[in-house]
């Protein structure tokens, strides 16, 4: 019998282009000759079963410039392992050229020139248009979209949600998991689901009151696609009301429960599937984990913490596919499943270059229909960035759009100090690019967006530090929460990753005067996002844009305020 | 059809109450309770299954399971709360299962411990670390 690995292909599209022999001679038109729709998409259908794979688009529905993390650390058994590696190093382990379309879409080395050179990305147009090339492939190829889609622009907060649902529809997907979609509230939530024309999974969405599944959100769905039977089973975010305000959603628990995922997968197979999916939005160190403990599933479609792998990870029997955010990647995957098991796949993570697919006209229009009413607000430019400016926010600590939403909170809320969430999703603006009014909406929406500014010891700021890097840091990835560190302003600090909660973080400094925080002494703070009922403030794009409306150009120092140790 | 817990309650109340009699430790520390309730024996690591999340929604209400086929008894404790007794629950032999949940509450990150008394006097203990976090930045 022939093993598993001996069909293991897989490839990312943009590494099969000619070309790529270092940046520097390469104009835009020349960049762009080397990519081409059809190599692009170009893929060898193999064996019975297609699985298409997009995850945490945040409502990106027009094209962007996304820049990937200069800093993502892993810790315990992942410490230098995918997807906790950048750069460079990231380039030499997938066998990416510099310069090369693969490196201007995966890392962050000279982000500013190649994103001249090789265009913004995303846009649910394009990627309309290679999901129809699928289907063209493989007629009944499932889409599965794994969650952070109704949140995270201006036309998605003002119709709370209404217009990524419509775009999405259109797309048809068959089936769905979730995260930001909850902080809607759970009204909006339920009102929504109820209509959807597609599967809302998750085994792991619960009733708080009672502790029992829900009759909205089933764990599973049945597929039958080229004569195989696929069960889908959806995992939703496992720390909703944590890491995002639970009293918006009181009636539902969640929870990583692998308990009941292989309960699910055990129930699945007994009624037949030959292949069983996950859906997931655990992040990718818990999927990994949860793939050690669970048995059974064969693919793991991987979510929330935004990484995009050219190849999928294998742990034991089951492959991990992870496919990037913000509408710039889009994960193809086949599959022969022979008698009930998989005998090989065949994968591609395919970069959506919007200057190089061809728009779906139809879904263009749409998105276009969505964004009319708002056409006027949207397009409001409210500032520009100096040329020596890039405006990024992915990385696990400070990037340079949180230094800016920093600043905004401590001059326009007269704070010593600024906290802003460490959340892994909002597109990047280019040196000398006009700012506008959806851009400051891209890295801000959200429905909690009050700016508050109150008073905090120095002891409790250390407790609030620390309390996040332990999300970030805890060896064991079932203690993290994905997302990134709380971004500070005004506050320098040392950090050790290696150590145990509560002794991470030391050195913090007022960086205003230069003195060690005092635990005793009281401090001005702002911030926003908070997931405390109640907190009360401006919304924060209201902040940023009075801030960037005074500064006219927006130029910012390099940020050392953070030390790294123990990585 | 589907048979949820509700309909579970309505149906079981009365027939729960009988088995599973929560009493509460009072011993200082959790391992003073342990002690107390083993009398010093060997524990096997398995034997008894807890389920709790492993980083809490809300501290002051933590749900958890014990499970523990052929126990007499099966004790809770917080080991970090400042009481850390939290319920022994105690199955009689027409207990169809030795299986008991409840909500407690959680003072910090701690473990929670289960020991079970097995009928043949054995004991087994599963230890599990539950996060109480102040959470905010989702990605």
């Amino acid at each position: 019998m022939i093993s598993r690995r001996d069909f293991l292909q897989a490839s990312m599209a943009a590494t099969a282009l000619y070309g790529a022999s270092g940046f520097g001679n390469w104009g835009k038109l020349a960049a762009q000759q080397a990519l081409t729709q059809d190599k692009l998409l170009e893929f060898d259908t193999f064996g019975n079963v297609s699985l298409i794979h997009i995850t945490d688009i945040h409502a990106q529905m027009k094209p962007i410039y996304f820049r990937e993390p200069s800093v993502n650390i892993g810790v315990g058994d992942n410490k230098g392992a995918v997807p906790h590696v950048t750069g460079a190093d990231f380039r030499k382990l997938y066998g990416i050229d510099d310069g090369s379309p693969s490196a201007y879409a995966l890392t962050y080395n000279d982000f500013t020139a190649l994103a001249q050179a090789y265009g913004k990305m995303g846009g649910l147009d394009r990627v309309s248009t290679v999901i129809n090339q699928i289907r063209g492939d493989r007629p009944d190829a499932l889409l599965l979209d794994g969650g952070d889609t109704w949140h995270g622009s201006y036309t998605c907060y003002q119709t709370q949600g209404q217009d990524m649902v419509n775009v999405m529809n259109a797309l048809k997907p068959d089936a769905m998991t979730f995260h930001w979609e909850f902080t809607l509230g759970s009204d909006r939530v339920n009102d929504i689901v109820s209509g959807l024309p597609f599967a809302a999974l998750g085994q792991n969405i619960f009733d708080a009151e009672w502790d029992e599944p829900t009759e909205l959100f089933p764990p599973y769905k049945f597929f039958e696609t080229g004569g195989v039977k696929v069960a889908v089973i959806g995992q939703a975010f496992p720390y909703m009301p944590i890491a995002n305000p639970g009293w918006m959603f009181p009636e539902y628990s969640f929870g990583i429960r692998d308990n009941r995922m292989q309960e699910m997968v055990d129930e699945v197979r007994s009624q037949g599937a030959e292949l069983v999916v996950c859906l997931s939005h655990n992040g990718f160190d818990v999927d990994k984990q949860m793939a050690g403990i669970v048995t059974g599933i064969d693919v793991i479609l991987s979510g929330h913490t935004h990484d995009a792998l050219p190849e999928p990870v294998l742990v034991g029997e089951t492959i991990i596919v992870a496919s990037g955010s913000n509408g710039k990647f889009v994960s193809r995957v086949d599959l022969n499943v022979q008698n009930g098991r998989m005998m090989g796949f065949r994968h591609k993570l395919i970069p959506i270059f919007s200057d190089v697919i061809e728009p779906d006209q139809a879904i263009t229009a749409l998105i276009d229909e969505q964004r009319a009413p708002y056409a006027d607000q949207l397009s409001e430019v409210i500032g520009k960035t100096s040329d020596d400016t890039l405006l990024y926010r992915r990385g696990n600590f400070n990037g340079s759009w949180d230094d800016l939403i920093c600043d905004a909170l401590m001059s326009e809320r007269e704070a010593d100090i600024a906290l802003s969430p460490g959340v892994r999703w909002g597109p990047s603006i280019l040196p000398g690019q006009d700012i506008t009014r959806e851009d400051i909406f891209n890295v801000t929406s959200m429905s909690y967006p009050e700016a508050y500014r109150t008073e905090m010891t120095g002891e409790f700021l250390h407790v609030v530090l620390e309390d996040v890097a332990d999300n970030l840091f805890n060896p064991n990835p079932y203690y993290q929460q994905g997302g990134d560190m709380v971004r500070t302003g005004g506050l320098g600090y040392h950090i050790d990753v290696s150590k145990p909660q509560g002794s991470r973080i030391t050195e913090m400094t007022l960086l205003k005067t230069g003195e060690k925080i005092d635990p005793a002494k009281s401090y001005q703070v702002a911030g926003w996002a908070s997931v405390n009922e109640g907190t009360e403030g401006p919304p924060i794009w209201d902040v940023v844009e009075a801030h960037i409306a005074k500064q006219g150009t927006i130029s910012l120092d390099p940020n050392n305020s953070v030390k790294v140790v123990g990585t | 059809m589907d048979f949820t817990r509700r309909n579970a309650i309505v149906l079981g109340a009365s027939a729960f109450a009988v088995f599973a009699l929560p009493k509460l430790a009072f011993a200082a520390t959790g391992d003073d309770a342990i002690a107390a309730f083993t009398g010093g024996a060997e524990m096997a690591d398995t034997g008894v299954t807890l389920t709790a999340p492993e980083i809490a929604e809300n501290g002051n209400t933590v749900p958890i399971e014990v499970n523990a086929p052929g126990a007499t008894e099966i004790m809770v404790l917080a080991m970090g709360n400042p009481t850390p007794g939290v319920a022994t629950f105690a199955f009689g032999p027409l207990a169809a299962s030795q299986h008991a949940s409840t909500r407690i509450r959680l003072a910090g990150t701690q473990d929670v411990v289960a020991i079970a008394k097995m009928a043949d006097g054995s004991f087994a203990k599963a230890s599990s670390t539950v996060k109480v976090t102040i959470g905010g930045c989702g990605g």
